[in-house]
């Protein structure tokens, strides 16, 4: 104990020092005389934001577009981590309550066990891959625009989404599928009356969250040529346009905590 | 089905607002869909098409068999060592920003109760060199967290270079707006009895932090901060793909390069990589609560 207690802040302070020296992180070197000159110096570039009505009417369809493919990507995830939550959740698959008066034999069995993993690994694909990878794979099969940035974010959240709806479905509590069960309800009867009414407003929480995350994510695949307001960043950056960067860094802060918000707002009134 | 009165009477009484918010929301959430779909040039039909398809066919067959030549994973150490670094080091620089305006930030502390009221009753000066500090970390906080990341290293690039260091910075002052605000969270809940009884010796401010408060919710800090180094771990990744570092930037040379088999090895180590981050934060977290 005595050691442990000692050697968990030692080896942090060793794994900070090793990550100091690798990053060449130089805090002397960003806030002294000169850094501080340099960032003041694009600080000011940045101002006045450039606020003519032209830009802003352009703005204003970008951000719509980075709603839009969080929007779009999101409701995909759901649709994919629902289709595949069922045959990820052991509970409802081949375990516990439901099968332990179980008719079938054992090749079903293996089957059903069979089905659950092939489930489990594909959402783990989906999860594996970053959503900039799917994006870059997307824009290859379909070619640039907000549609393959949709597609990434709907499979890649849809894998991060399946793996938390089926922690939920295990979660669940067994006494009511057991009473269910017992009163001679069929398996889809317990599915329907039993698992669907207890994780549905979890489903729901856990997919407003991820919406918070997705309008950011959907800027970044703007990048990669997704379109709206990150492709746009990325343009005014290169071309050291520093006075529309601001404006568009305004739309992504407006766009952003307006998502945070409508989250927020929607699991209080939905929940 | 009808319930019967007792049951009726128990229920929150069904204003206007009842019924016209499932309205509302499903005209709205109809509308959204409907503008999205449009926007966001769905064409589920350029899935099957014969180029795609090519295209998704080439990018399959590429990517087997995955390349792990030796020669290759060599040249992966660096990039890889250097994407736990950047995560490490962002993580670091978050909390040295997210601590000390999660304090400002943390209304208990700063200008509401007990700890605030005597001070402050009966002298609208006092009460606003106590405000001001409080909305001004709040507003830090909302712009540092609600810019991503991803925009903050292209800024960064521009001010300090290419490099990891760039990803660092990056990471600290977006993930400090996000570790501000949560710590700020975990601060105003926290039990207020401690910090009464502290103060009813005459103990001070930082003496009712540091005895009071902090015990308190260390374990729930450092827990959301471990989770937080998870999600810098892959953030840092990402980052390498505008030049920040690491593993990200490796995955965008290849792909650029339509290498599809050194892809799949980089997405294989990262996944390992984020696994094993996982599990020791796991246990870590385990360990605390």
């Amino acid at each position: 104990m005595r050691a442990a207690t000692l050697l968990v802040p030692a080896g942090i302070l060793v794994l900070v020092l090793w990550s100091w020296h690798g990053t060449r992180f130089d805090p002397v070197g960003l806030l002294g005389a000169d850094g501080r000159a340099q960032m003041l110096a694009y600080a000011e570039k940045l101002f006045p934001p450039d606020l003519s009505p032209d830009l802003l009417r352009k703005v204003a369809y970008w951000s719509l577009e980075t709603f839009a493919i969080s929007f779009m990507g999101t409701l995909l995830s759901v649709t994919v981590a629902l289709a595949l939550v069922f045959f990820a959740s052991r509970n409802l698959v081949f375990a516990g309550v439901l099968f332990e008066v179980d008719g079938a034999g054992q090749p079903t069995r293996i089957a059903r066990i069979g089905l659950f993993v092939a489930a489990k690994a594909l959402l783990n694909l989906l999860r594996t891959v970053p959503h900039i990878v799917w994006a870059l794979i997307f824009v290859f099969a379909v070619g640039l625009g907000p549609f393959p940035g949709v597609l990434a974010l709907g499979l890649h959240t849809g894998g991060v989404l399946g793996k938390l709806f089926a922690e939920v479905v295990e979660d669940i509590e067994t006494q009511p599928l057991a009473a269910l069960q017992a009163a001679g309800a069929s398996r889809p009867q317990v599915f329907f009356y039993g698992v669907l009414p207890r994780v549905l407003p979890q489903f729901l929480a856990y997919s407003l969250y991820r919406w918070e995350v997705n309008i950011r994510e959907a800027i970044i695949l703007g990048y990669v040529g997704a379109g709206g307001l990150g492709q746009q960043i990325q343009i005014a950056i290169s071309l050291f346009l520093e006075n529309k960067l601001l404006t568009l860094i305004l739309a992504i802060y407006l766009m952003v905590t307006l998502v945070d918000y409508l989250s927020a707002y929607l699991r209080r009134r939905l929940l | 089905m009808p319930l019967p009165k007792p049951f009726e009477a128990a229920l929150p009484s069904s204003d206007h607002s009842r019924f016209l918010f499932p309205i509302l929301f499903g005209i709205c959430f109809a509308a959204a869909f409907v503008g999205s779909w449009q926007l966001a040039q769905i064409q589920p039909g350029l899935l099957f098409e014969a180029e795609g398809r090519r295209n998704m066919g080439r990018f399959i067959t590429g990517m087997f068999p995955p390349d792990l030549s030796l020669n290759f994973l060599r040249f992966l150490v660096v990039p890889f060592f250097e994407t736990i670094q950047i995560s490490v080091m962002g993580t670091v620089l978050a909390i040295a920003i997210g601590f000390p305006l999660s304090l400002l930030g943390t209304a208990s502390l700063a200008h509401t109760g007990m700890l605030n009221d005597l001070e402050i009753a009966g002298s609208p000066g006092r009460r606003l060199a106590r405000t001001l500090p409080y909305v001004l970390a709040r507003a830090v906080m909302s712009v540092f967290r609600c810019i991503p990341e991803f925009v903050w290293a292209f800024m960064f690039v521009r001010a300090v270079g290419l490099g990891p260091f760039p990803g660092v910075l990056a990471i600290g002052v977006s993930y400090g707006g996000m570790l501000g605000k949560v710590y700020s969270e975990i601060l105003e809940n926290l039990e207020v009895q401690p910090s009464e009884a502290l103060q009813a010796t005459g103990a001070s401010r930082w003496k009712i932090l540091v005895y009071g408060m902090l015990p308190q919710a260390l374990p729930q800090l450092v827990s959301y901060t471990l989770y937080r180094w998870e999600c810098a771990v892959r953030a840092s990744a990402i980052l390498g793909f505008i030049g920040a570092g690491g593993l990200g930037q490796q995955i965008e040379l290849s792909m650029r390069m339509f290498n599809f088999h050194e892809v799949v090895t980089l997405v294989l180590i990262l996944f390992l990589l984020v696994a094993a981050v996982d599990f020791l934060s796991a246990r870590a977290r385990k360990a605390i609560v």
